[in-house]
């Protein structure tokens, strides 16, 4: 029990981040028509991508001089979230792009 | 930008700390904001603009200001490494994004899902070794979400690309359970003891085992709830990214992940709402099995038409509603269509085009396919206003959609999808339904609709038919 309080009270402020992103995620996408829907899953989507920061992070910590597989899956992690975002952007982009040719 | 500028309860800070943290408040405020555009058709190009230039913004400034728990920022060998790695992930992400036909859109998303899925296992998995790491239960979840969100969405992936097909065996459900509990029994057990970290090989069966459920739990789910499984691992992801981001005490992962987590939430709840389905049903049963029993003995016969009969009637109608489904997508007839709305257009028939929210193989994947074929945005009426119309409507044409249409959802109080709300497009005065034969929806039931007096069937690919018909018109 004492654990859990340890860990609310060290990461307080994360858990309000939490608890209001919740709301700030369910108001934003409440009334969307069902047009956007797809191109909406796809921005989504490459948002979730932030976790290249996490790759950049980790790949930085790592000893970079010798070869490990850590290095490796780090380097790795950095480029899977990299596809994430810039495929996920461009893609929704291309999407996006024909909703605006209108003749 | 690496002196101290002030040391709060006991931690020093510099001004390369303040600016990354200012920079990571910039990148969550426009995420939220580049959403919120998105969900507008007017803005949504320059939402997904806001929240792209958010990111790469996050990207730069922790390349050059994150400090690592020694206190030293990120050395050029390593920051040469990562640079070239976004570079290469970044030309391959674009070339991929540009060469996908539009048809494949949902394909696309799932395959983007899984690569951001998979980068949040392997920070779980690296992180989880480190001595330093003190979030050991968020390490955890994140290794497991992100692992589940990457073999899920491959499998998504496999079976929108016609790659794996549906496998629907009553004994995956209890295997899914069982793994399932063994991930939750295996991750407390590595918790509870002295030294988890000490656990590494446990830890990388955890990985192993989240994978194999993420195929697991896909595999048995048919086609038709695809569009509900991806809006789920989608928000998974977010999810994921948000777990590692509590690693870092990185607030703009965590807020970015936990935004698009609940966003895809929301989205997914919407998705089953349309589909008359519940989210439980989705994830532990298959659709398929119970589904043929229920379907009754449809009375009357299935009546073909000529060509030239279809295109007289088309002719003398003022007003004609196209439901375009999943067949449309896969005949890619999308251009084919939109020829024929012109034609009719010019001899003054009024046509529009009744979209269902699950139209296509994705929520608003049948906007984008008509969009690209340059059909105008105002010509696309949601299902709502369009049923409000259809006892007005002369010409109901369903190409290449079943379910939506089938008035089983609502006339048979037994049929599995009783209560799905869809296009009513019996109450039209013609329908003319395009098929390529006489195949069962995804749901594989009868659907009423095609014995139904007022209706005529044309069989073929939609294309042709399309052509076909467009061609005959113009001869009139």
């Amino acid at each position: 029990m004492n654990d859990l309080f340890i860990f609310f009270y060290s990461y307080r402020e994360a858990i309000f981040i939490i608890a209001l992103s919740v709301f700030l995620g369910i108001e934003v996408i409440s009334n969307v028509p069902s047009v956007l829907h797809t191109p909406l899953m796809s921005g989504a989507n490459a948002i979730s991508g932030v976790i290249i920061i996490g790759g950049i992070i980790l790949v930085g910590n790592t000893d970079v001089t010798r070869f490990s597989l850590e290095l490796v899956l780090g380097i790795l992690a950095v480029f899977f979230g990299t596809l994430n975002v810039v495929g996920g952007f461009a893609v929704t982009d291309r999407m996006l792009e024909m909703f605006k040719k209108k003749k | 930008m690496d002196q101290t500028l002030q040391t709060l309860s006991g931690v020093s800070f510099t001004t390369g700390d303040a600016i990354l943290e200012f920079s990571y408040l910039l990148s969550a405020i426009f995420f939220v904001v580049g959403l919120k555009l998105l969900s507008h058709p007017r803005t949504a190009r320059k939402g997904n603009f806001y929240a792209a230039a958010a990111m790469v913004l996050a990207m730069i400034t922790t390349l050059f200001l994150h400090r690592n728990p020694a206190g030293e920022t990120i050395g050029w060998m390593s920051m040469l490494i990562i640079i070239i790695t976004i570079v290469m992930g970044s030309v391959v992400g674009l070339i991929i994004s540009k060469r996908v036909k539009m048809t494949a859109m949902p394909e696309l998303v799932s395959f983007f899902n899984a690569t951001g899925g998979a980068a949040s296992a392997l920070v779980g998995l690296l992180e989880f070794g480190n001595p330093e790491n003190e979030s050991l239960l968020v390490t955890l979840l994140g290794l497991i979400i992100g692992s589940i969100a990457f073999s899920g969405s491959l499998i998504a992936y496999g079976k929108l690309a016609g790659k794996i097909g549906n496998i629907n065996a009553q004994l995956m459900k209890w295997v899914n359970i069982l793994v399932l509990a063994a991930l939750v029994g295996a991750t407390v057990y590595v918790l509870l003891q002295p030294m988890p970290q000490e656990y590494a090989w446990l830890v990388y069966l955890l990985f192993a085992a989240s994978v194999i459920y993420g195929i697991m739990f896909v595999l048995p789910i048919g086609g038709a709830d695809m569009p509900v499984v991806i809006s789920l691992l989608n928000s998974l992801t977010g999810i994921a990214a948000a777990m590692a981001g509590f690693i870092y005490n990185n607030l703009a992962m965590i807020l970015g992940g936990i935004f698009v987590g609940a966003a895809g939430s929301i989205l997914t709840v919407l998705m089953t709402k349309a589909m008359n389905r519940s989210l439980l049903n989705v994830i532990i049963g298959g659709f398929g099995a119970k589904a043929g029993a229920a379907a009754g003995e449809e009375g009357g016969s299935i009546k073909e038409m000529s060509m030239s009969d279809a295109a007289v009637l088309l002719s003398y109608s003022k007003s004609v509603v196209v439901v375009p489904g999943y067949g449309l997508a896969v005949a890619q007839a999308q251009h084919t269509i939109h020829e024929l709305e012109k034609v009719l257009q010019e001899k003054g028939v009024q046509v529009r085009y009744g979209i269902h929210p699950v139209a296509g193989r994705m929520p608003g994947h049948m906007n984008v396919l008509l969009a690209e074929a340059d059909v105008s945005y105002e010509k696309l009426v949601e299902m709502d206003e369009i049923n409000k119309d259809m006892p007005n409507t002369d010409v109901v044409i369903v190409v290449g959609a079943n379910d939506v249409v089938n008035p089983a959802a609502n006339e048979t109080p037994g049929s599995p999808i009783y209560g799905m709300p869809v296009i009513n497009a019996t109450q039209a005065k013609n329908v003319i339904v395009m098929k390529r034969g006489m195949g069962k929806g995804y749901a594989g039931i009868e659907n009423p609709l095609f014995y139904k007096d007022n209706t005529r069937m044309l069989f073929g690919n939609a294309k042709d038919t399309l052509a076909k018909l467009t061609n005959e018109i113009n001869s009139l």
